[in-house]
């Protein structure tokens, strides 16, 4: 077991920074996709501009420098470095060992590539091994099944439906938070090393 | 209906924050009642930062959050808050938490009767669908009170806390609107 490993390199992806020069334009056009953006929050869905991402990049970066309670990583393919989509862990909560995880590849034609799955794999592998997190949460809509699918694939287990949370299109959905403790995870992984 | 935020027990107002400072600065000297509340250690923080702390939080009130202090009827002692946060108005949906600072008021239903009066702002004043809650496993009070007043068990997040060395779980609990209006509880 070396100590000294890329912790932000997968088989499909890297885990990189933002980019503030390139970034926005391809954020803002993924925004338009409202189905992404109610997958992401339930907020009212609205697009953003390529201004508005600027901020919002300008936000993120100042919330991780200063709350110590986020990570934010860009997912960027291996061949040419272009951006597929973000994975953060947020709400971090030292005291406890407890994060939440939130993944979007944004372009719909990106998905169901393994560009999500390889970029899980390397921040469930940052979470448990290198902050030392006992578990991890992921909340995700009823009416969004290849995300429960994906996260149930990778080891996540249901723990919560919060019955009919959502009411969009003139249909209530359940939301259903999901779980992982730091020793499923290893032992799905052997501890992260059968690479 | 003429009074709203008036249960049997207690009523809902909201205070000046320099009122609730001073409380606040007495309650969180209570760790104890502050491991019922929150999964945050308690901060020692003095009045003057709970009022700063206090008048920030205000200013969010009505949008994304509701918050109102908890007065005994009989004494109009300030015993508690209760509030509403994560309000997403277009779906309806909302978190209540709730805490009685005063411990002399505890177990007597002062609690219960507050949540009844929160329920009935949320569903006939707000138009919310449901509501829900978080509890901590080692609460077993609050989880009586809130089954009491209709909520049921939704889920829990597993070992979501670290106490005394051990891991304890959140448990989500919520009520729909139509299980409100089944139960009948002061609908009037």
């Amino acid at each position: 077991m070396s100590i000294d490993k890329q912790l932000f390199d997968g088989k499909l992806i890297d885990l990189r920074p933002i980019d503030h020069e390139k970034d926005p334009q391809v954020e803002s056009r993924w925004t338009h996709d409202l189905t992404l953006m109610r997958s992401l929050s339930h907020k009212i869905a609205m697009p953003q501009s390529v201004a508005q991402i600027k901020k919002k990049y300008e936000a993120i970066e100042k919330k991780v420098d200063e709350s110590k309670n986020l990570f934010h990583f860009t997912i960027r393919d291996k061949q040419d470095n272009r951006y597929l989509g973000f994975i953060r862990i947020e709400g971090i909560e030292w005291t406890h060992g407890m994060g939440n995880l939130k993944l979007a590849v944004g372009d719909e034609a990106e998905r169901n590539k393994g560009f999500g799955g390889d970029a899980l794999q390397l921040v469930l592998r940052f979470a448990f091994n290198e902050l030392n997190l006992y578990r991890l949460s992921a909340v995700v809509d009823e009416d969004n099944q290849p995300a429960l699918r994906f996260f149930k694939r990778h080891g996540f287990m249901e723990e919560v439906r919060c019955r009919k949370a959502l009411l969009r299109d003139g249909q209530t959905w359940d939301v259903v938070h999901l779980g992982i403790l730091r020793d499923e995870w290893l032992a799905l992984n052997a501890g992260g090393e059968n690479e | 209906m003429n009074n709203m935020l008036h249960g049997e027990l207690v009523h809902l107002t909201v205070e000046d924050p320099e009122v609730m400072a001073k409380k606040f600065t007495l309650w969180n000297q209570d760790a104890g009642w502050v491991r019922f509340l929150d999964s945050e250690p308690s901060r020692l923080l003095s009045e003057k930062k709970w009022q700063e702390w206090l008048e920030k939080d205000l200013e969010k009130s009505g949008s994304d959050q509701i918050f109102f202090t908890i007065k005994d009827i009989e004494s109009e002692a300030l015993i508690g808050f209760i509030g509403l946060f994560d309000l997403y108005k277009t779906q309806g949906d909302a978190m209540v938490a709730i805490a009685l600072g005063e411990r002399d008021f505890w177990g007597k239903g002062y609690g219960t009767d507050a949540m009844r009066v929160m329920l009935r702002y949320g569903f006939n004043e707000l138009n919310l669908r449901r509501m829900g809650l978080i509890v901590f496993e080692y609460n077993p009070r609050a989880i009586r009170s809130y089954e009491k007043v209709g909520f049921s068990y939704e889920g829990r997040v597993r070992g979501a806390m670290q106490r005394d060395g051990k891991r304890w779980d959140y448990l989500f609990m919520g009520i729909l609107r139509d299980e409100w209006l089944a139960n009948g509880i002061m609908i009037d």
